[in-house]
């Protein structure tokens, strides 16, 4: 591959992985919202669906 | 209209799982890729990130916000979640009829071609392609979708597989959110991602001399990722960027309002919506852009593809794919013919189970319809509408779906509601939606962007797009099935309109008498 097409490949997918594996750690890592939420699996009795 | 919330998302992750699935689709693989070598290689990426920036991420903070306000007041599809944010105005909710009618109008047609996927994954097990010739796997696809001829022996094969997915589509959906759209996304978008990883490598570790191939998979990925420069500096370029931004997110459709409206106000929207967004863009621009030009180039050569992607994506996934597969032998080429249709067909049917939940929400908030029935009828609707497009494919019937309601309808309804969010709705409450509860910090320049910038770039696609729209009906001598085609799509929106304002008049009679 030539200098400029390598360049701009890795820097668009790097930083495209890196802010999606960014965002997605901050989802995973955020403290959850006191009940009731919007999330049934954490429920401590889970609703019906 | 109901106002307690009977249905809910599993979990924070499986909601995030499924916004990305809606977004993530067939183009992300088959129309990416085509649409950077078509405009200026390597360099497509610079205006296609900042329309990203400007017109993607603010179009989805406000889809998602709008959908969270909506759902407030179980509103869970476009008409009454438009109404109530502009309530003097009658004319949002018949706007928001969009939000339906592009939905099951896409639905009716994406089903369809879902349902390649699965037979092709079908055929891929089965080896149907082994032995075959380039000319012959290519007809081998006309012969499929004229359903007169048969490719397998089974009679009438395309309509079975279509049938077989759209139960399928039907039967998910009556599982309810978490209980079959969240639990199909949290297997689908996983094996989507694997395959699509198992795929860029095989393609980018191509070698020339190997199974046939002719050039290494770096030569398509320098192809590809090339900068023409010049062309950032023209405006064909920068329309397609943003074409490919929006038609990419699943923006204008109202399926991002219909989710969102199960989240709780003081709930995160914010950080979501970025989560979901980015995912989308890692699937399309690493994994889209490392699949089908690398596999291609090395096997047909650059002229030959440049040739193919005229016609669009589409053959290039279909007629020559397969094909090439099976210089790998019978095993690696099954292996690789799975993954593909496989990953293809995930990034399909998470999709369309986002076109069905807005309809489905509609029916249940207002007309009191169980979550079954509703699923049931949604199925209904799409087997009477996408029939045509099954039985006329050849004759222009689907691509004036996709043409009507999959392009033009999206960007209509997208320019409207940023319209009613920025200005009507206003960006004082509008602001206070997107950061309520948020769980990252929105940068304020947004609150300018999404008043000014983003209207900017939607009106440009836009008017970029109408000498098209009145090429499209000044057009003579279309088939009659063309206008067949038209005049259901034209009679559906009406009937959405109707039934909407049927809604309408209930809910004022209810708070006349509310008993009734």
């Amino acid at each position: 591959m030539n200098t400029s097409a390598l360049v701009l490949m890795l820097c668009s997918m790097g930083t495209v992985t890196a802010l999606t594996v960014y965002f997605f750690y901050r989802v995973l890592t955020a403290p959850p919202k006191p009940e009731p939420d919007s999330y049934s699996g954490n429920d401590e009795e889970p609703t019906a669906h | 209209m109901s106002a307690v919330q009977k249905e809910s998302w599993g979990s924070r992750v499986g909601l995030i799982l499924a916004m990305a699935g809606n977004a993530v689709g067939l183009g992300n693989f088959l129309r990416f890729p085509v649409q950077a070598i078509q405009n200026g290689g390597g360099a497509f990426i610079i205006p296609y990130l900042v329309c990203f920036l400007l017109m993607g991420i603010p179009l989805l903070w406000v889809e998602w916000s709008m959908g969270r306000f909506g759902g407030r007041k179980g509103n869970h599809s476009t008409p009454f979640i438009l109404h109530e944010m502009d309530p003097k105005r009658a004319l949002w909710k018949y706007i928001g009829v969009f939000g339906i009618f592009t939905n099951i109008a896409v639905a009716a047609y994406y089903c369809y071609l879902e349902s390649w996927t699965l037979s092709y994954i079908w055929h891929s097990v089965a080896g149907s392609f082994n032995g075959q010739t380039a000319e012959q796997v290519a007809a081998f696809f006309g012969n499929y979708v004229d359903i007169s001829t048969t490719t397998t022996g089974i009679p009438y094969e395309a309509v079975l597989f279509w049938l077989i997915c759209l139960l399928l589509n039907t039967w998910i959906l009556a599982q309810g959110l978490s209980g079959g759209v969240e639990r199909v996304a949290k297997i689908g978008m996983p094996l989507l991602i694997a395959f699509g990883i198992v795929l860029a490598v095989m393609g980018v570790t191509l070698q020339a001399g190997q199974n046939g191939a002719v050039n290494d998979g770096t030569v398509g990925l320098n192809f590809l990722w090339t900068p023409d420069y010049s062309s950032i500096w023209t405006a064909k370029v920068w329309l397609a960027a943003a074409g490919q931004i929006f038609f990419t997110l699943s923006v204008g459709m109202g399926s991002i309002q219909c989710y969102a409206s199960y989240v709780r106000r003081k709930d995160d929207i914010a950080l979501n919506a970025m989560s979901a967004g980015w995912m989308n863009e890692f699937v399309e621009v690493v994994l889209g852009a490392s699949i089908i030009i690398p596999i291609s180039i090395g096997y047909l050569g650059i002229d030959r593809v440049v040739e193919l992607t005229q016609s669009g994506g589409l053959g290039l996934g279909f007629k020559t794919l397969p094909y090439l597969f099976t210089q790998w032998g019978p095993t690696l080429g099954m292996i690789a013919g799975v993954c593909w249709f496989g990953l293809l067909f995930f990034a399909g049917i998470t999709s369309s189970l986002a076109m069905g939940t807005p309809v489905m929400g509609f029916l249940e908030n207002e007309f009191g319809w169980k979550r079954r029935p509703a699923a049931w009828f949604f199925g209904l609707i799409v087997l009477v509408l996408g029939l045509p497009t099954v039985l006329y494919f050849k004759e222009g019937v689907f691509d004036e779906y996709d043409y009507w309601a999959g392009t033009v309808g999206l960007v209509v309804f997208a320019l409207f509601e940023i319209i009613l969010f920025a200005w009507v709705f206003g960006m004082d409450k509008g602001w206070k939606e997107i950061t309520t509860g948020s769980d990252i910090r929105v940068p304020l320049a947004y609150r300018f962007v999404i008043k000014y910038i983003t209207p900017v770039f939607i009106a440009a696609v836009f008017l970029a797009s109408l000498p098209g729209i009145w090429e499209k009906i000044t057009a003579k001598g279309l088939p009659w099935q063309v206008h067949g085609a038209r005049a259901l799509l034209l009679t559906m929106f009406l009937t959405i309109c109707w039934f909407v304002r049927v809604a309408y008049l209930k809910r004022v009679a209810n708070l006349k008498s509310p008993k009734a």
